[in-house]
């Protein structure tokens, strides 16, 4: 396993080289870029000229391409845009964590990225956690019901959940507990419309809660829908199983049957799932984001993507295909090491 | 006594079985056709009527006027024309991509197959809505003749692009076994070139579940597309979508709550609707469904 595992992984990190390549091609041709950021309105041609030299834009872009990967410390640049290559390059390249300034606020790519990120994951962990808390006993029990009035209900609602785009539903909740609903003592809104916390005072836990509860319940109703209709379905596949009827047979209750022998293999599935997810739900907070005006990393590219900050939405996009590859091969692992008659040759 | 039958009218049978599926079915045709008979409504989608502007859903506008004074159903069924054609067209690209790799991948094997699969691999772990904004803020700016500012085509090429991959995996998982069935080798050995034999004889019997994914890959486009015009990087104003008709409710919606609500609901009512048709398809294409019934007929 160990051989196929490194198999792939060296595969899909050639891969991600052309991807990076890709990408970096398609963002130098595009309109905007340096240039149009440094330059101020409206530019000399010769201005332009030395801005072309000094960020290297005059150079092939193989090389530029290169330069972004490993950096150009190890050569002369022309810093100064005289045409003359005298000083030494300071750029240390992606692979060293380097990807370059912002457009908009002049500050390293990776920092900006670093100061958003411990908000998604806070918004993202609690949006998951709230989802599993929910969707994996309305699996089970939908399961066990099949065909149940419950059962019916919670089948329509995970379909229903699955199909209602997630950004309408957050401007929904802000319609309902936002503009209609008011706190009965104060007259103030019943709760905050967007932030992560009030702008005045200090840290209170009750005022982060209230600021939590529409994006996350705005996040989880798609994630529950889909996790508890595979559990649903991944438990319905497992009860008529033989295992099952003998552990009835050794006169087990039917909770240790379900919970103890059934759950534990459904679940096996969903584990590997949430690994592959990981990355979607991060995707998704570029719109709940942007809705909730929650500081996080969704918003942070959502904006560079508004301004054109190519930098900043390549370091996103190279470190969330890093990210992906890196859930894949978890999910490939995590699955043979819970499953053992799962084998990679 | 042996009823004559064929395996499309048993796929039919099984899927007008399936109540969601039908209902589906029911719903989606009107959208269809409400969108497509637009033209029908008094009101002009694009002119704007100022004195008129955001007054309540009454008789006269159904479902309430916008910023602008225009009718919002119309502007929903004009947005719903445009909506329903990116996901169309988005679908229509990523077959025209995903089937072709994944015939060529499973039919030949081999290097042909590891080159198409690790690209399919590769585009797999792009993260493709991020991808698809990033396009979108380009291409808003290009005003290249086919890339007209974001237009209806841009758009679907742009999500095509980025999801035949399923399409690829499910065509190649099916070519790897149906490739070496009798039926192909006959094939072969009365001469049948492998284009006739790929496209004749294989993908006819994979189809099922390429359909089934096709009916899914629909509600996904229209939701991507709402996304992205939501973020306002999709379909530019004046031309509606139900994305960017949610998108220009953000000014207003909490004093005006129905200009965002109306177009989400038919977001949402294309969606499930097409989620259980993919469903019903899915159950009636079901090999093992299908057979137990054949085996009743006969």
């Amino acid at each position: 396993m160990t051989t196929y595992i490194l198999r792939r992984l060296i595969q899909t990190v050639g891969l991600l080289f052309i991807l990076s390549a890709i990408l970096f091609t398609l963002v130098n041709v595009a309109p905007g870029g340096p240039i149009t950021a440094y330059a101020g309105r409206r530019p000399r041609p010769e201005r332009i000229e030395q801005l072309k030299r000094q960020f290297g834009l005059d150079q092939p872009l193989p090389l530029q391409y290169v330069y972004w990967l490993v950096g150009n410390d190890w050569t002369k640049i022309d810093s100064d845009g005289d045409g003359i290559k005298d000083t030494a390059g300071s750029r240390k390249g992606i692979l060293r964590g380097d990807f370059g300034l912002s457009y908009r606020t002049r500050k390293p790519a990776l920092d900006e990225i670093a100061s958003r990120l411990p908000n998604t994951i806070y918004l993202m962990s609690i949006t998951m956690a709230v989802a599993l808390i929910i969707a994996i006993p309305l699996g089970i029990y939908s399961a066990i019901k099949q065909y149940s009035l419950f059962d019916f209900f919670a089948t329509t609602f995970s379909f229903a959940g699955q199909a209602i785009p997630e950004f309408w539903l957050g401007l929904l909740l802000i319609i309902i507990f936002y503009a209609w609903l008011k706190n009965p003592w104060t007259g103030e809104p019943l709760l905050p419309a967007g932030g992560i916390s009030s702008l005045d005072g200090g840290f209170s836990l009750s005022d982060r809660l209230a600021h939590l509860v529409l994006p996350v319940l705005t996040g989880t109703l798609g994630w529950i829908a889909w996790y508890s209709r595979f559990l649903r379905s991944s438990m319905l596949e497992i009860l008529p199983l033989n295992y099952l009827k003998a552990a009835r047979a050794r006169g087990m209750t039917e909770r240790n049957v379900i919970f103890k022998h059934a759950l534990s293999n459904a679940l096996i599935p969903i584990v590997t799932l949430i690994a592959l997810d990981l990355p979607y739900i991060f995707t998704g907070a570029v719109l709940i984001e942007s809705i909730f005006a929650w500081p996080g990393m969704g918003r942070l590219y959502y904006q560079s993507a508004v301004d054109r900050d190519y930098p900043l939405l390549l370091a996103v996009l190279i470190i969330g295909a890093a990210f992906i590859i890196l859930c894949n091969l978890i999910a490939d692992i995590l699955y043979a090491y819970l499953d053992p008659r799962v084998r990679y040759e | 006594m042996i009823q004559s039958t064929n395996l499309s009218s048993i796929i039919w049978k099984r899927f007008t079985r399936h109540r969601g599926a039908i209902v589906g079915m029911v719903i989606i045709s009107i959208i269809i056709v409400l969108c497509i008979f637009a033209f029908i409504s008094p009101f002009d989608s694009e002119k704007s009527n100022l004195p008129e502007k955001f007054l309540p859903p009454s008789s006269t506008y159904l479902l309430g006027t916008d910023a602008l004074g225009r009718d919002l159903l119309t502007r929903i069924l004009y947005g719903g024309r445009i909506s329903l054609a990116v996901g169309g067209i988005a679908v229509a690209i990523s077959l025209l991509i995903g089937v072709p790799v994944g015939a060529l991948a499973g039919y030949y094997g081999g290097k042909i197959d590891t080159i198409l699969m690790r690209i399919t691999d590769a585009f797999l772990s792009l993260p493709s809505f991020l991808v698809l904004i990033l396009l979108a803020a380009i291409l808003r700016e290009v005003d290249l003749p086919i890339f007209q500012r974001n237009s209806v085509f841009t758009i679907s090429l742009v999500i095509g692009i980025l999801s035949w991959m399923t399409f690829a995996r499910l065509v190649r998982a099916a070519f790897l076994t149906l490739r070496e069935m009798d039926y192909v080798s006959a094939a072969r050995a009365l001469g049948s070139s492998d284009g006739r034999i790929m496209l004749g004889h294989i993908l006819p019997n994979g189809i099922g579940v390429v359909i089934v994914e096709a009916t899914l890959q629909l509600g996904y486009a229209i939701i991507q597309e709402a996304g992205l015009s939501f973020l306002n990087f999709g379909i530019q104003q004046p031309t509606p979508s139900w994305g960017n008709l949610i998108y220009s409710a953000q000014d207003h919606f909490t004093k005006y709550p129905w200009l965002a609500i109306f177009p989400g609901i038919a977001i949402f009512l294309t969606i499930i609707s097409v989620n259980y048709i993919g469903d019903g398809l899915r159950d009636a294409f079901d090999p093992y469904k299908v057979m137990e019934k054949v085996g009743e007929f006969t």
